[in-house]
């Protein structure tokens, strides 16, 4: 898993998930304490065209510093300054010696979850497809 | 000439508490929760989420508490919120041929690939009303069919050099939030205005093309409703990252084009998209934007109302609307004094 994946999957995961696989926080000194902004979302006109201004959505950003030295940033989605500091940190930890064990504990469960969450969602909407079957007319 | 009028600080403070006690209803009546707006009353949640223009159900939730239900005092909220927060960056333009669809449904080809899915939608409901539901039941249960997360591609693809093609330069596009609206409007901008519009004012508009006021005959190609990933460039990094996922609903319509000096006949499009479970504001949204497109496609001004770029554009807005509207009822005495001096220094010099 590299670098870009796993900010990805912490900045989707659910927080209390994360707060549960990662209880105890290791000492840290923020380098940019969390902060709640907004992130303007774009689309494409038709789709495939030129960029448009969608609207905002509610981000928190932070970057911090542990003892050891490694720095992590989040940039996670919502309000929620717990879950972009935790964040940080797994992203802090998965550059030492730690890596291995933070991959285990806490990157696997949160990618096993979002599978099963996206599988469910593709479940339900899959009962949902209409299978056509066409009347025969006519004589021949 | 303004004159400062004081007093009234204890009628408005009573007028308040009168308000929070009328939202709150009969107190023997369990209070809502934020959570159960946000769980149970999701579309509401969505339209404030899509002309709030920001994206956030928790907050979206919360407004409508505070607004009593009250759809566009919870976006004025929403509104007022959003100005608080700093600007972080702009995204990557979301991607939503790689939506995962939880409904996607064509009106032009029964055999797509990918095929009619269609989710959880009121369409084929009797209307009537389920009396069941007010009485507390057991949590209903959906369906599954395995399956595994996949892209549907759109629907507008299949139809080649039949439809006229998307220019996909990468302009940085304009901002309404950021800059006053200028007009004429490139797509962009009218795109960014549509999405943010009032529902119904967008609906109505949308419904007078179909009546004939700047006809512009419209299928719906395709229609879907699903989550993308919002990525972002980040500085620091020097890479992007996903920052989270979004729930669309983007609507493709295909209509008709006689073709031009320059161009053969082909198909030509109108695009919706916006936050949320939002389909009726898709569609109109699509509409809309396939009228007011009758410049750049070379037809002809028909002086019909969605054609009209500064009427839609001015007037999209249910915030500025209801802004201006309602200012009318707050005290105007100095004036109104004015005009009532004037009315009868006519009435007496006609004496």
């Amino acid at each position: 898993m590299n670098r870009q994946t796993w900010m990805g999957l912490l900045a989707r995961a659910e927080p209390s998930r994360l707060a549960a696989l990662l209880p105890d926080l290791p000492p840290h000194s923020f380098a940019r304490p969390p902060e709640i902004g907004a992130v303007m979302v774009r689309g494409r006109a038709g789709g495939t065209g030129t960029p448009f201004n969608l609207g905002e959505m509610t981000v928190t950003r932070c970057a911090l510093r542990l003892e050891g030295g490694d720095v992590g940033h989040a940039y996670v989605q919502g309000r929620d300054k717990h879950h972009a500091t935790r964040a940080a940190i797994v992203d802090a930890l998965m550059q030492g010696p730690q890596a291995g064990a933070i991959h285990d504990a806490v990157l696997t469960p949160l990618a096993d979850a979002e599978t099963a969450r996206r599988k469910m969602r593709a479940e339900k909407a899959a009962a949902t497809k209409v299978e056509f079957f066409t009347m025969v007319r006519g004589e021949d | 000439m303004y004159v400062a009028v004081k007093g009234g600080e204890r009628a408005i403070e009573n007028a308040h508490a009168y308000l929070g006690e009328q939202r709150r209803g009969d107190p023997g009546v369990a209070e809502l929760g934020t959570d159960q707006i946000e769980q149970q009353l999701s579309l509401a949640v969505n339209r404030v989420m899509a002309e709030g223009s920001l994206y956030d159900p928790a907050l979206a939730a919360l407004a409508i508490k505070q607004s009593r239900g009250d759809l566009i005092e919870a976006i004025f909220l929403i509104r007022a919120y959003r100005t608080t927060l700093p600007r972080l960056g702009a995204s990557i333009p979301v991607d939503t041929a790689r939506m995962e669809c939880i409904r996607r449904v064509s009106a032009t080809f029964k055999d797509v690939p990918g095929g009619q899915i269609l989710g959880p939608t009121f369409d084929y409901t009797h209307r009537l009303l389920d009396f069941a539901l007010m009485a507390e039941g057991e949590a209903p249960v959906a369906p599954r069919k395995p399956a595994e997360p996949a892209h549907v591609p759109h629907v507008t693809g299949f139809l080649g050099d039949l439809i006229q093609p998307e220019d996909s330069s990468d302009t940085e596009p304009r901002d309404l939030t950021r800059e006053p609206l200028e007009l004429p409007a490139d797509r962009a901008l009218r795109l960014q205005s549509l999405t943010r519009g009032d529902e119904g004012f967008i609906l109505g508009l949308a419904y007078s093309t179909q009546r004939g006021y700047a006809r512009n005959h419209a299928f719906v190609g395709e229609l879907r409703i699903g989550t993308v990933a919002v990525e972002m460039d980040i500085p620091e990094l020097g890479f992007s990252v996903e920052i989270g996922e979004v729930e669309l609903t983007e609507c493709e319509t295909v209509n008709q084009f006689k073709g031009s000096k320059t161009e053969p006949p082909q198909f030509t499009r109108g695009y919706g998209l916006t936050f949320g479970q939002t389909e009726r504001k898709a569609i109109s949204m699509a509409l809309v934007d396939r009228a007011l497109r009758w410049r750049e496609l070379g037809e002809d001004y028909v002086g019909a109302p969605a054609q009209d770029e500064e009427f839609v554009l001015s007037h999209a807005d249910n915030i500025q609307a209801t802004g201006f509207l309602e200012h009318i009822k707050l005290p105007h005495y100095v004036d109104f004094q004015s005009e009532l001096e004037l009315v009868r220094r006519m009435r007496e010099a006609a004496e």
